[in-house]
């Protein structure tokens, strides 16, 4: 931290210790205060939106709705310990869905890096004509709410209306966007179209920070633009790319806008294809409160442990690359 | 730029030709189906199922906009005009709020300030669909569930702005302006309201902007707050009209020509305030 709000202290003489000090302690109380001001709105939020809210839900979900004997009389709170837990854990739609989550984050995770990284090294490289109009085009999609690119893909998957399928069918090949095989990379495709340009300009401007003597050194030293762009740039934006990744990742976990549009018009997407999906179902079409809430505390205790080893296992690979 | 096109040797023009195409294929896959979307907009009913799509034979743009203001009574426009409400307003507050605590965080010094910043990054990685039912359950307790509130008070919490915030402040706002102003006898607030808010300008708007996109975006909080119609943002209204379409197909051309309306506030908005936006995702990812 650069911030320095306390003076250094400085021996006083003694007959002026005590107005000194007490003007500082003043100083101090009003600084104090003037934080508590500026910070008071912010954290009524965390508390009312954040704290309290996984509060209930982690006490929610250790407690059910008992109705007694055949369903007559009052409704009784009683706690269930772990067996709301136990009920998540072991239901297939939960773990299915989990493992459509994993598998999505494992295809759309490294092509969405890999890809916006390209793209901006690629755009770095001084070889691209019209490199800001590019940019642009790129960039357009992050300007499109992620309902309406859920939209417009799947009138472009929904045979009829998509030109795409058209011209497939004139080079004789049925193909079927919202099938078993296909849904979740139709998917993935939605994601990666609203979110590469984003990332490429995130990684563009890292790159832009690169100091231009590094790059040049390299140049001296005979490495050709290829070799500049994987071995010495790329390392350098590291932080940039853990960035990216840890925000791709949380955000990919909460899977539900895409598959709760396409689930109108595909059977092959039900309504507990994803965590989110199940959460909701839970919650607002079942009712049940207690399985929504464990369903959601498994769900945030799987995003921090993976949010964690990414952060883990790039800084150790940071570690790694130094000590070479 | 210029430095590097001089010193890195000529690459062969086969490797200049392969990077444009790569790029050039990019850019059409990210432009292409926004075109179609515009291009969509403009076909009634009978040409978005049958003609080619680039034939201007049956051009019905107005008609369809006509149409999609008409539908069940002008909903459109009320849907329109209550996503600008959550989203200008829920913006404007929010990043007032996160820059503040932000500047806060990085200026003024006390115990546990780190621990409780790091409370801050962990709201950041909670998933939304995590906390919709206790804020639902909540929401209904305070009798506010299906109101203007439900939606406008959770989508206020921006803690990446906080982040951003601070970020902004250790690079804007100089710590000896402050002790001047300070020796000048001013007050912490009227000085953080006079001087540091305006050298946190460009990075408020930055902020403002990011959150404007995600209020804009925002359909998972309103679906579950939300059962009166009149109270949807146009995200949960076209959801519902385009269920609507898979029974009665006179909707789809007011979801294409809705849709393609509900792009523009956005792209308006990164157009206008581009200058300052660039600098403030540097400041995020170099950090």
């Amino acid at each position: 931290m650069t911030t320095t709000t306390e003076q250094p202290v400085r021996a006083p003489a003694p007959h002026t210790a005590a107005p000194a000090d007490r003007a500082r302690r003043t100083a101090r109380r009003r600084r104090l205060a003037a934080c508590g001001v500026l910070m008071t709105p912010f954290f009524l939020l965390l508390t009312a939106v954040f704290l309290i809210p996984v509060g209930t839900a982690t006490y929610l979900s250790f407690f059910s709705d008992d109705q007694p004997g055949l369903g007559f009389g009052p409704e009784r709170t009683v706690f269930v310990g772990l067996r709301s837990y136990a009920a998540v854990l072991t239901d297939p739609t939960f773990l299915g869905g989990l493992g459509t989550v994993a598998l999505y984050c494992l295809i759309y995770i490294p092509l969405m890096v890999t890809g916006a990284l390209v793209l901006a090294l690629l755009l770095d490289s001084g070889v691209v004509r019209l490199r800001a109009w590019a940019q642009l085009g790129l960039f357009l999609p992050h300007a499109v709410p992620g309902i309406i690119a859920a939209l417009i893909w799947l009138y472009l998957y929904t045979p009829g209306i998509s030109p795409v399928i058209d011209l497939f069918a004139r080079a004789d090949i049925t193909i079927d966007f919202l099938g078993v095989h296909t849904v979740l990379p139709s998917i993935v495709n939605i994601a990666l179209w609203s979110n590469l340009g984003y990332n490429m300009v995130v990684f563009y401007a890292a790159l832009q920070a690169v100091p231009r003597e590094v790059i040049e050194a390299a140049v001296v030293d005979g490495a050709g633009p290829v070799r500049t762009a994987l071995r010495v740039k790329t390392p350098l934006v590291r932080a940039s790319i853990v960035m990216v990744a840890m925000f791709t990742l949380i955000w990919a976990l909460q899977l539900f806008t895409e598959p709760m549009l396409l689930s109108q018009s595909s059977p092959m997407i039900n309504s507990r294809f994803s965590p989110s999906m199940y959460i909701y179902d839970a919650a607002f079409t079942r009712n049940n409160y207690s399985l929504a809430a464990a369903a959601s505390v498994v769900l945030l205790l799987f995003t921090i442990a993976l949010s964690y080893g990414v952060t883990r296992f790039t800084s150790r690979n940071a570690a790694a690359e130094e000590t070479r | 730029m210029s430095a590097t096109d001089s010193t890195l040797p000529r690459p062969r023009t086969l490797g200049r030709a392969t990077v444009n195409a790569v790029v050039g294929l990019s850019v059409l896959y990210t432009l292409l189906p926004v075109l179609w979307l515009l291009l969509a907009a403009a076909k009634n009913r009978d040409a978005l199922f049958g003609s080619a799509l680039l034939s201007l034979s049956d051009f019905s743009f107005l008609t369809n906009l006509g149409d999609l203001f008409a539908m069940e009574g002008g909903q459109y426009g009320r849907w329109y005009v209550n996503s600008l409400l959550y989203a200008v307003l829920g913006a404007a507050v929010g990043s007032l709020v996160s820059v503040a605590c932000g500047y806060a965080f990085d200026k003024y010094r006390f115990r546990h300030k780190e621990k409780l910043f790091g409370l801050v990054l962990a709201a950041v990685m909670v998933p939304q669909t995590v906390l919709a039912l206790p804020l639902y359950l909540m929401a209904s307790e305070a009798g506010i569930v299906n109101t203007f509130w439900a939606v406008f008070v959770p989508v206020l919490f921006n803690p990446f702005g906080v982040y951003l915030g601070r970020i902004f402040s250790q690079g804007y706002v100089p710590d000896e302006v402050l002790e001047a102003a300070r020796i000048d006898g001013a007050g912490e607030l009227t000085m953080y309201a006079r001087v540091a808010l305006r050298m946190l300008g460009p990075g408020l708007v930055t902020v403002f902007l990011f959150q404007l996109t995600a209020i804009w975006n925002n359909f998972f909080l309103p679906m579950v707050m939300l059962s009166d119609q009149d109270l949807y943002p146009v995200s949960l209204g076209l959801y519902t009209w385009n269920s609507s379409a898979s029974v009665s197909p006179e909707y789809y051309p007011v979801v294409i020509m809705g849709s393609l309306l509900a792009v523009l506030p956005l792209i308006l908005a990164f157009a206008l305030l581009q200058r300052f936006w660039r600098s403030g995702l540097t400041a995020g990812a170099v950090k």
